[in-house]
């Protein structure tokens, strides 16, 4: 806020000053700039004929995808069950290693603060700029196509979401019911089980939950790169084009993420 | 005395966590049986993993001498792609979302809009980026635009949702008070609304950001542009070095973004 | 039984907090601890159990020298010592029963006391004690289930169960309405007296200090300016402690009421 005075002695209201004013301005027009150079990049690289023949070439596929193939759908109950084990399996076995690796990284808890909390920051890190995708390539590429690899794609992609969220809890513990706890003696070990766990408990819950769900969203594509699941489907079907199978897919896909996104919901509420 | 005397034979146990016995077992049993079924159909080819043992070693190694240098024209023109991607998309994904958080704000917009903008929501929430990016390629053509639309459709999924939430938890004394002025829609959005949701739009929106760079590294496998297309090529041909030296980038773009938005969330505070 | 030798604590921040403090407390003496707020009370008692750890001076307990103690011999150390917190510090998630027998900690193992499985006369003890505050029938209740004054009660069962030989009580009735306050100051010190206990009672409520211990305390910016009986607590000592201010009717005598615990347990 800035309140001038004209010459004749008149009050002028202004929300911000003139320099500040003007940064504001500097900063929009440096935005509006790159944006509008980066535009101008990709439209560079783009074949304006097909973008203008998109509706056209969308009302096409639309037409032959529907109505879906739903005679298709017995052949895809067993990839949804092999989907939705992908995620829980991968969730399950992400805890194993978030677990530890957040006891590590918070500071309250950590051993030490550099030689034990760098380290499980950097594989926090690591885990959490990697998309599943490429951690399913990867290991497809290493043991070979399949279920197995879709899960520890999953777990890896998840330790790092989940050390994060829980960390950050066991970041926010009550510091006073930890003291009390060792104030009677209790051992290192004691103080954790008896005056933290019980306090990260909820949080703990509740991320594993909502990570279960991202990860039944996930693991839907990690066929594409031959990881399992009804991705591997969706995979063949685009191959041969066949459009009515690929879109009953995507419906049984969103049934499942959202009955999923359901389901997490509730059990969160309940744990709250 | 008796009371004293009963008071010392009392046993006690932790009271389980679910009080009914019948629920707490049933759910035990089903836990179990369904762990034993899933990883039943785990079917690991230990014989395969263990040839695999050895390419695990060599790409881990190959952090220790990551090569920047022989496909370093495809790296950097991936790079800057996905860069580019991310920034574009973000922008556009924010001033769309815009819009559709408030339409989907249960104490701000009609029934019939409110379903639409929820609808629109959910579509976007539901589908993975890359089951959008092959259905946006096949329309539109290979190339970043395509990349540009999925990241700029599944920002909205995001953005919008937790934007209308917030507008939904927003302080409803605030709200009216501007209205009992006498102001207009969109002056009772600007006063009463925008106050309130205005510092943790722009935290969401760099987190976002960092969400969308993570997301355009995988859209390349598509043909949707950015770096993902350079990494699945250094997978197929086992040139782990070239990988190593991409994911090493990616790791730190992530760090760094992660960073700014860190500094920029501070400061709002 | 307990000497305070020297006792100093220099914050990292520079801040000193104590200044060579000096104490005796013989065995079974109640002491209550007063003076303004930042005048190091909380510091005094957590240097004395090594929550916090002194930078100079002994605390000596029966002969042992704390100050000097590893960490496993500082366990068996703070089994001796009990500690009532202000504001409770239950663990909010855990049972009533749990909480008081996580009093014992310092006596089990880790696997016993993970799984539970107290020995059975531990058990019989926590019942005892819970029956002894008038809790006795909420042991299964969740600790954030009750208020405040019952989670006071059971913050001194837990400190009881350890038996101990000295109780550090940091401002108790903080956050407890007056007559609450009363009752547990009162149930405080009578368990002091039933078990021989020594206590040291930080306490902001100078009136309630009076009206239940045998000798005061006074600290002032880390240092001790008054050490004597209750009666002895003249405005001008008060002044000297807390500043000026008409202290008149702060220690005019309360007159106590005589409302029993049992009545104060059930509501």
């Amino acid at each position: 806020m800035a309140v001038s005075i004209k010459n004749n002695g008149q009050k002028i209201w202004q929300l911000r000053d003139r320099n500040n004013q003007i940064l504001r301005w500097f900063f929009l027009f440096i935005a509006v700039a790159i944006i509008m150079y980066c535009w101008q990049k990709i439209s560079s690289q783009t074949e304006w004929f097909f973008v203008w023949d998109a509706p056209r070439i969308a009302g096409d596929i639309g037409s032959r995808a529907l109505p879906p193939r739903w005679s298709y759908i017995d052949q895809l109950w067993e990839p949804l069950w092999d989907t939705i084990n992908i995620a829980t399996l991968g969730t399950l076995l992400s805890l194993f290693f978030a677990v530890p690796v957040a006891f590590l990284a918070a500071r309250n808890t950590t051993p030490h603060p550099v030689f034990c909390r760098w380290p499980a920051l950097l594989i926090i890190v690591s885990s959490r700029s990697i998309n599943s995708l490429i951690w399913a390539l990867l290991l497809v590429a290493i043991i070979g196509p399949g279920i197995f690899a879709g899960t520890i794609a999953i777990a890896l992609r998840s330790i790092g979401f989940c050390a994060k969220l829980l960390y950050e809890a066991i970041e926010e513990i009550d510091e006073k019911q930890v003291e009390a706890i060792t104030a009677t003696g209790a051992s290192r070990w004691q103080v954790m089980a008896y005056a933290i766990v019980p306090q990260i408990m909820p949080s703990f819950a509740g991320i594993t939950v909502f990570r279960w769900d991202i990860n039944i969203r996930e693991s839907t594509v990690l066929g594409l790169v031959g990881a399992g699941g009804i991705g591997l489907q969706m995979q063949s079907s685009l191959n041969v084009l066949a459009w009515p199978q690929v879109t009953l897919i995507l419906l049984i896909v969103f049934i499942a993420v959202i009955i999923s996104e359901m389901v997490s919901a509730k059990v969160r509420a309940a744990i709250i | 005395m008796s009371a004293v005397l009963a008071s010392e034979r009392r046993k006690w146990r932790k009271p389980p966590f679910i009080r009914n016995p019948l629920a707490r077992w049933g759910l035990i049993v089903f836990a179990l049986v369904y762990l034993v079924l899933a990883i039943g159909t785990m079917e690991v080819n230990w014989a395969r993993v263990y040839e695999g043992l050895e390419r695990g070693k060599q790409f881990i190694l190959a952090f220790s001498h990551p090569d920047f240098a022989s496909r370093w024209s495809d790296i950097s023109a991936g790079m800057i792609e996905s860069i580019i991607m991310t920034i574009t998309s973000t922008a556009a994904g924010i001033i769309i979302s815009i819009p559709i958080g408030l339409g989907a704000a249960r104490n701000i917009a009609p029934l019939p809009v409110y379903y639409l903008c929820r609808g629109i929501i959910a579509v976007s929430r539901a589908l993975h980026e890359i089951i959008v990016a092959i259905l946006l390629v096949a329309i539109f053509g290979f190339g970043p635009l395509a990349g540009f639309l999925t990241l700029s459709f599944a920002t909205i999924g995001f953005l919008a949702k937790l934007l209308a939430e917030d507008i939904e938890s927003t302080d409803r004394s605030q709200s009216e008070a501007v209205k009992a002025t006498g102001a207009s829609w969109l002056q009772w959005i600007n006063y009463g609304i925008q106050p309130q949701v205005m510092p943790r739009l722009i935290g969401l929106s760099m987190y976002r950001l960092d969400i969308n760079f993570r997301e355009s590294a995988i859209l390349g496998l598509v043909g949707a542009g950015g770096i993902g297309a350079t990494l699945n090529t250094a997978f197929d041909r086992y040139e782990f070095d070239t990988a190593a030296a991409i994911i090493v980038i990616i790791i730190v773009v992530v760090m760094a973004l992660e960073y700014l938005s860190g500094m920029i969330r501070a400061r709002l505070q | 039984m307990l000497h305070l030798n020297k006792l100093t604590k220099q914050y990292a921040t520079g801040d000193k907090a104590l200044t060579d403090v000096e104490l005796q407390i013989p065995k079974g003496q109640v002491v209550a601890l007063i003076g303004p707020s930042g005048a190091g009370k909380s510091t005094l008692i957590r240097c004395i159990n090594r929550l916090v750890e002194p930078t100079s001076g002994a605390v000596v307990l029966n002969g042992t020298e704390l100050t000097r103690l590893g960490a496993g011999a500082l366990r068996k150390a703070r089994r001796r010592m009990g500690m009532i917190f202000q504001e409770y510090a239950l663990v909010e998630r855990l049972t009533v029963m749990e909480n008081v027998l996580s009093g014992r900690l310092g006596y089990v193992g880790f696997w016993r006391s993970f799984f539970r499985w107290y020995p059975q006369s531990d058990v019989d003890e926590a019942f005892r004690l819970l029956e002894r505050v008038g809790l006795d029938h909420m042991a299964d209740k969740r600790a954030d289930e009750l208020s405040g004054g019952q989670r006071q009660r059971v913050g001194i069962a837990r400190a009881l169960i350890q038996d101990p030989e000295l109780l550090l009580v940091d401002e108790p009735t903080a956050s407890l309405d007056p007559k609450t306050s009363r009752q547990i100051m009162r149930l405080i010190c009578e368990l002091c007296a039933e078990r021989g206990l020594a206590a040291i009672i930080n306490i902001h409520d100078v009136a309630l200090a009076q009206m239940f211990v045998q000798r005061v305390v006074g600290l002032q910016l880390g240092e001790v300016v008054y050490d004597g009986p209750p009666d002895g607590l003249s405005p001008d000592i008060l002044t000297q402690i807390y500043g000026e201010e008409d202290w008149e009717a702060t220690i005019a005598k309360v007159e106590d009421d005589d409302d029993d615990l049992a009545e104060g347990a059930v509501a």
